[in-house]
């Protein structure tokens, strides 16, 4: 009957890890293009809504954010635990959005600044008191392009 | 000149072994700090501003308005009778399209307005899930639309075609000043 005879002694060569730094570095670039460097660090806590009906945000550069929200943990001795507005990385008032916007449009070329889109990053736990407030500012800066970030709802069909 | 002993020994090429290790490093640092989350949300054109807020008197055919309000209990009221949430889409889907030619429902679905308005004690969670289910409204109607057109998904049609759908069923959402009858959040 044959049988199977282990082939002894020849040992397989070592696999070569030329290759590795290569690789690496593809990966490394892959990370290095797809990074958004955080530019504000959050002092209120978002926790946005979920919907559906999402559109994406496609050109960071004529974004600004406006936040909304109750202050983190080590804000609420200075700051208390109302609900609080953030432009930037600063706590704000209402009466600041006009300068926040102007101080982000003068960065954004002329001929784009008709497309800039105000991202409002807003608990979902706040009331629509200050909501209306906010939009109340931006409809009379003439902001009107506004964009309620949300996340998918889980469980809808991923589109 | 002193003549430097071995000096076919000296190597010429650096050692690329430790290319890795450094790629390695740059790689972890920037899997730490990358982002995935990109931002979504709904899209929303706000109306503009006017100054004088005098009331002016524009005569809309109260069977074209759609109004849906929602109180401080995050509780809503779409024309005029108490509804879920769940229930809003179908309702506004039917209302716009008036498939029955029904007497007190919008006319064309051009002429169908939807009129929001919210309590200042409403929780934006509500808002955004009663925007939503309008938008989506709208967005299926468009898509039943231009299945029966043109066969296709509405994603899947020239833009130009697209916009042939959205002028026949274009969005109207009125949102009125909010109320001042709930809690807000202090």
């Amino acid at each position: 009957m044959p049988t199977f005879q282990k082939k002894r002694g020849k040992t397989s060569p070592a696999i070569s890890t030329a290759s590795l730094p290569d690789i690496i570095f593809m990966l490394l670039f892959f990370f290095m293009t797809v990074t958004v460097m955080r530019n504000s660090e959050l002092k209120v806590t978002v926790k946005i809504p979920e919907a559906t009906e999402l559109t994406k945000l496609e050109k960071k550069s004529l974004v600004n954010f406006i936040y909304i929200g109750v202050p983190n943990a080590q804000w609420q001795a200075t700051r208390g635990t109302s609900p609080q507005i953030q432009l930037g990385d600063k706590f704000a008032t209402v009466a600041d959005i006009p300068l926040f916007l102007e101080q982000h449009k003068i960065k954004v070329p002329e001929n784009q600044r008709a497309a800039i889109i105000t991202s409002l990053k807003i608990d979902k736990d706040m009331t629509m008191g200050i909501v209306s407030d906010v939009k109340f500012e931006l409809r009379k800066y003439n902001q009107l392009k506004v964009n309620y970030s949300a996340r998918m709802r889980a469980g809808d069909k991923f589109k | 000149m002193a003549k430097k002993s071995g000096k076919e020994k000296v190597s010429n090429e650096i050692n690329a072994g430790s290319m890795a290790d450094i790629a390695f490093l740059l790689l972890i640092f920037f899997l730490v700090t990358t982002t995935m989350d990109q931002d979504k949300g709904l899209l929303v054109k706000l109306p503009p501003y006017v100054e004088n807020t005098e009331q002016i008197d524009v005569k809309i055919n109260k069977r074209n308005l759609f109004t849906v309000l929602v109180n401080a209990n995050d509780q809503l009221l779409v024309r005029g009778e108490v509804t879920d949430v769940n229930a809003l889409r179908d309702k506004a889907k039917e209302f716009i399209l008036n498939p029955n030619n029904a007497e007190d429902m919008a006319i064309s679905p051009s002429k169908a307005i939807i009129s929001l308005k919210n309590d200042r004690g409403t929780h934006y969670d509500k808002y955004i899930a009663v925007y939503n289910e309008l938008k989506s409204a709208y967005t299926e109607l468009r898509d039943e639309t231009a299945m029966r057109k043109f066969n296709k998904h509405m994603d899947d049609l020239p833009s130009a075609k697209q916009d042939t759908i959205k002028n026949m069923i274009p969005m109207i959402l009125s949102e009125a000043e909010s109320t001042n009858f709930g809690e807000e959040r202090k």
